[in-house]
C-alpha cells in the first residue's frame, strides 16, 4: 500500500483537471517519486482513484519512456545519442560511461557501500542542440560535455558530492525530480541563470550592432493571409493538412 | 546591410536580464501591459489582429494562428480550451525550451490573451517531462500570475475567469502531434486521433480546442502591444514576423538567433562565426529532422515557408542542424530513422512496420552489405509510408532518407563498395577537430 499522504496527493493531482483521468501522467510521476519506479501497488492506487482498470493504467505506464518498471538509481543519467549529439560526440560519451560504470543501456550500477547508484540511459533529442553534446542528470541540463567531463560528473554523483547543472540548479535526486514533475515545486526555481551563453548569442550580437525589432510605428501589409481554410492549408507546410481540410469541408457539406 | 536590423529580438530580448523569469522583472520591462490592453478589446478584435498580423504557427506546419482561433464554434455550448504544445521534441529543435526557461511570463501572458480571445476558461501548458528546470520556471510563473491577479477569477475586474494547468509529459515524441498530445492530456497512451473531427470542433474532452505552439502563443502579446501592421512589417510576403532560428552542429557558435522570417542561412552562418575552422558545410536541416535535407547549394534561399517549399523541403521549426564534410550522411540518416522507429506509436501499420523495415535496410547499407538495388528498395519503402500513415510522424521518417539519397547517392554507394563507412566518426566530434571550437 502507498502511504496515506501519497494517496491524498494523488487525489489532489486528479482534482486539478476538469476530468480526473487527465491527472494520470503526473500521478505516475508521483508514484515514481515515492516508489522509485511504477509499481503494481502504484498502478492499483491510480486505477482506484481514477475509476479505471489497472490494465488501462498499465497501458499508459508502458507507453511513455520516462516511466520505469525496474528500480531507478539515486540519479538518472541520460546521454543524447540522436543524430546531432551523436555526431558531435554523444556516442563516445555514452560508450565511455557504459564502460566506466560497467552497465548497459537502461541499467543501474550495483549497490556499493558509501556510493550512490546511477541508472544510465541513452536519450533522444532533449531540446538543447546548441549545447551539443548534451547529457541530462535527472532531467537537468549538463551542456557541452566531453567523455572526460561526463566521467567526472558521474564520479561526483556516485561519491555524493554536490553537482550543479551547467544551466540550472543543484541536482536533486531522481525521486525528488519526479515529485516536481508531478506538480509539487521544490523551491529550486530561482537557482541557475536565465539562459546559457548559446541561447544569448543572437541577442548579444544584436545589442553590439544596435539591431532591434522595428519601432511601434512600423507598418507592413496586413490581411495577406488566405481567406479560406483550404487556401491556408495549401500554403501550410504539410500536404497532410491540405488533405484533411478538404476532408473536413467534404464532411461539413 | 548596415542599416538593416538583421536580428530582431522580441521573444529573446529579456533573456540576458538578471532574474528575467520572475514577475517583477517581466513587469518592469513592460510585461502584462498587453494583457491589460487586450482585456479592454472586443474578443473578436483580438482574433482579427492576430489574423491580420499574418502570424503562422511556429510549431512547424505554418497554419495561420488567427484562422485556427476563428474555427472555434462559439455557438457550441461546451467549454472551450486552449492547449499549449510545449512538447518540444523534434530533433534539432531547441527554441521553446530556452524561451520558457528565461521568459516564462511572455508565454503565460500570451496564454491569457489567447484564451480570452477564444473564450476559454481553462488552459493547459503541456511541457515535455524531460526539461525539469523549464517546468519549474513555468510552474512558478503561473503561480506568480495567480498571485498578481493575472489569472483566476474576474481578472483585473474584467469579469473574465481563467485557470491554467501546467502538465508534465512523460517521454513520447509523438505527443508533439496535436491529437496525440490531447490523448496524453486525457491520461491515455499518446496515439494520434483520426481527423475529422478536428480539435477546433472536438478536441480535449470532445470540446472545441485550440492547440498552439509555445512560440506562436508567446508572439501574441507583442502583436497586441504594437499592432498587426508592426508584426507584418517584418518577414516576407506570406511569412510575416520574426522567429527564433536555432543553429546547432558544426558552426563556430551554435545558438539562438531571432530574426525576421526570410533571413538566409548564409547570413545566419556569418553571424555565428562561420563553419568551424577548416571545414565546410555538407548538409543541413532547415527545420528539424522531419524536413528534407538541403546542401551548400541552398545557402541563399530565404528561410520562410515559401522559400523552403520551393526547395522541396519545409521551414518546420527553424531547427537548423549543420553538418560539415566529416559527417557521414548515411550514419546521420540511420540514427534519425532509428529514432522514428523508436517513437512510432504503433497505431498504424505503414509507420509501425515501415519504420522497422527502413532501419533494417539502412543499417545493412551502412555496414556495407547489400547492393545498389537496396537504395531503390528504400525509396519504395518510403513511398509506401509517405501519405499512408495516420499522422505526420511517418511522413517525417521518410524525409531524411529520400532527400539524402537525392543529394548523396554516391555516398550510399561508397558504403557498399568500401564494405562499410568510409569516414571516421571521431573526426566529426567537437574534440575530434584539429582546431578547438571557440564557443565550446
Amino acid at each position: 500500500m502507498l502511504p496515506e499522504t501519497t494517496v491524498a496527493e494523488l487525489e489532489q493531482i486528479a482534482a486539478r483537471y476538469p476530468e480526473k483521468r487527465s491527472g494520470l501522467l503526473p500521478m505516475l510521476h508521483l508514484v515514481q517519486s515515492v516508489e522509485g519506479r511504477v509499481t503494481p501497488e502504484g498502478i492499483e492506487t491510480c486505477a482506484e482513484i481514477l475509476e479505471i482498470s489497472p490494465a488501462e493504467v498499465s497501458g499508459v505506464a508502458t507507453f511513455y519512456t520516462m516511466y520505469k518498471r525496474k528500480p531507478v538509481g539515486d540519479y538518472h543519467v541520460g546521454v543524447c545519442t540522436n543524430t546531432l549529439c551523436a555526431v558531435m560526440g554523444g556516442d563516445e560519451i555514452f560508450a565511455r560511461l557504459k564502460d566506466h560504470l560497467d552497465v548497459g543501456n537502461d541499467e543501474t550500477t550495483e549497490e556499493a557501500p558509501g556510493k550512490k547508484s546511477i541508472t544510465l540511459e541513452h536519450l533522444e533529442c532533449n531540446a538543447a542542440c546548441d549545447y551539443a553534446p548534451v547529457m541530462m542528470v535527472n532531467w537537468e541540463f549538463m551542456d557541452n560535455q566531453t567523455p572526460d567531463s561526463a566521467v567526472t560528473v558521474v564520479d561526483d554523483l556516485r561519491a555524493g558530492k554536490e553537482v550543479t547543472s551547467t544551466r540550472g540548479p543543484r541536482i536533486c535526486t531522481w525521486r525528488e525530480a519526479e515529485r516536481v514533475l508531478a506538480g509539487f515545486p521544490d523551491g529550486r526555481v530561482d537557482e541557475g541563470p536565465a539562459a546559457g551563453e548559446a541561447s544569448l548569442l543572437g541577442l548579444r550580437i544584436a545589442e553590439d550592432r544596435g539591431w532591434t525589432a522595428p519601432s511601434a510605428d512600423a507598418s507592413g501589409e496586413t490581411g495577406t493571409e488566405p481567406t479560406t481554410a483550404e487556401g491556408a492549408a495549401e500554403e501550410a507546410d504539410t500536404a497532410r493538412a491540405e488533405t484533411e481540410t478538404k476532408q473536413q469541408e467534404a464532411a461539413d457539406e | 546591410m548596415s542599416d538593416v536590423n538583421t536580428l530582431t529580438p522580441v521573444l529573446t530580448k529579456d533573456w540576458g536580464t538578471d532574474r528575467s523569469w520572475t514577475l517583477p522583472v517581466y513587469e518592469s520591462r513592460g510585461g502584462y501591459a498587453s494583457l491589460k490592453k487586450a482585456l479592454t478589446m472586443a474578443q473578436d478584435d483580438i482574433i482579427a489582429a492576430v489574423k491580420d498580423s499574418g502570424l503562422r504557427g511556429r510549431g512547424g506546419a505554418g497554419f495561420p494562428t488567427g484562422m485556427k482561433w476563428s474555427f472555434i464554434p462559439q455557438d457550441n455550448p461546451k467549454p472551450k480550451y486552449l492547449v499549449v504544445n510545449a512538447d518540444e521534441s523534434e530533433p534539432g529543435t531547441c527554441k521553446d525550451t530556452p524561451l520558457m526557461m528565461a521568459s516564462p511570463h511572455v508565454l503565460v501572458e500570451g496564454v491569457i490573451i489567447s484564451s480570452f480571445a477564444i473564450r476559454a476558461n481553462t488552459a493547459f501548458i503541456y511541457i515535455r517531462g524531460e526539461i525539469l528546470h523549464v517546468i519549474r520556471r513555468v510552474q512558478a510563473a503561473v503561480a506568480e500570475a495567480y498571485a498578481a491577479g493575472h489569472l483566476g477569477k474576474n481578472i483585473h475586474g474584467s469579469g473574465y475567469d481563467l485557470d491554467v494547468v501546467v502538465h508534465a509529459g512523460a517521454g513520447a515524441y509523438i505527443c508533439g502531434e496535436e491529437t496525440a498530445l490531447l490523448e496524453g492530456l486525457e491520461g491515455r497512451r499518446g496515439q494520434p486521433r483520426l481527423r475529422p473531427p478536428f480539435p477546433a470542433v472536438a478536441g480535449l474532452y470532445a470540446s472545441p480546442t485550440v492547440i498552439n505552439n509555445v512560440e506562436s502563443i508567446a508572439s501574441v502579446p507583442s502583436i497586441i502591444e504594437h499592432g498587426a501592421e508592426w508584426f507584418s512589417s517584418m518577414g516576407t510576403e506570406k511569412s510575416k514576423g520574426y522567429g527564433i532560428f536555432s543553429l546547432s552542429g558544426h558552426v563556430t557558435r551554435p545558438g539562438q538567433y531571432e530574426a525576421p522570417l526570410g533571413i538566409t542561412l548564409r547570413e545566419l552562418i556569418d553571424l555565428s562565426g562561420g563553419m568551424r575552422e577548416g571545414h565546410r558545410l555538407k548538409f543541413w536541416t532547415p527545420g528539424g529532422s522531419s524536413t528534407p535535407l538541403l546542401t551548400d547549394e541552398h545557402l541563399d534561399l530565404p528561410l520562410d515557408f515559401e522559400g523552403m517549399a520551393g526547395a522541396g523541403t519545409m521551414l518546420g521549426t527553424r531547427a537548423i542542424q549543420l553538418f560539415d564534410e566529416t559527417t557521414c550522411v548515411v550514419r546521420a540518416v540511420l540514427r534519425w530513422t532509428e529514432f522514428y522507429k523508436h517513437e512510432s506509436c504503433g497505431k498504424c501499420t505503414p509507420c509501425r512496420e515501415g519504420t522497422w523495415w527502413l532501419v533494417q535496410t539502412l543499417a545493412a547499407i551502412e555496414r556495407g552489405e547489400g547492393s545498389e538495388a537496396d537504395l531503390d528498395l528504400l525509396l519504395d519503402q518510403c513511398e509506401n509510408i509517405l501519405g499512408r500513415s495516420f499522422c505526420a510522424l511517418g511522413d517525417g521518417a521518410t524525409s531524411p532518407i529520400s532527400s539524402s539519397i537525392q543529394y548523396f547517392r554516391d555516398e550510399y554507394v561508397a558504403h557498399l563498395t568500401h564494405g562499410g563507412c568510409p569516414l571516421d566518426p571521431a573526426a566529426s566530434t567537437v574534440w575530434g577537430s584539429s582546431l578547438t571550437r571557440s564557443g565550446a
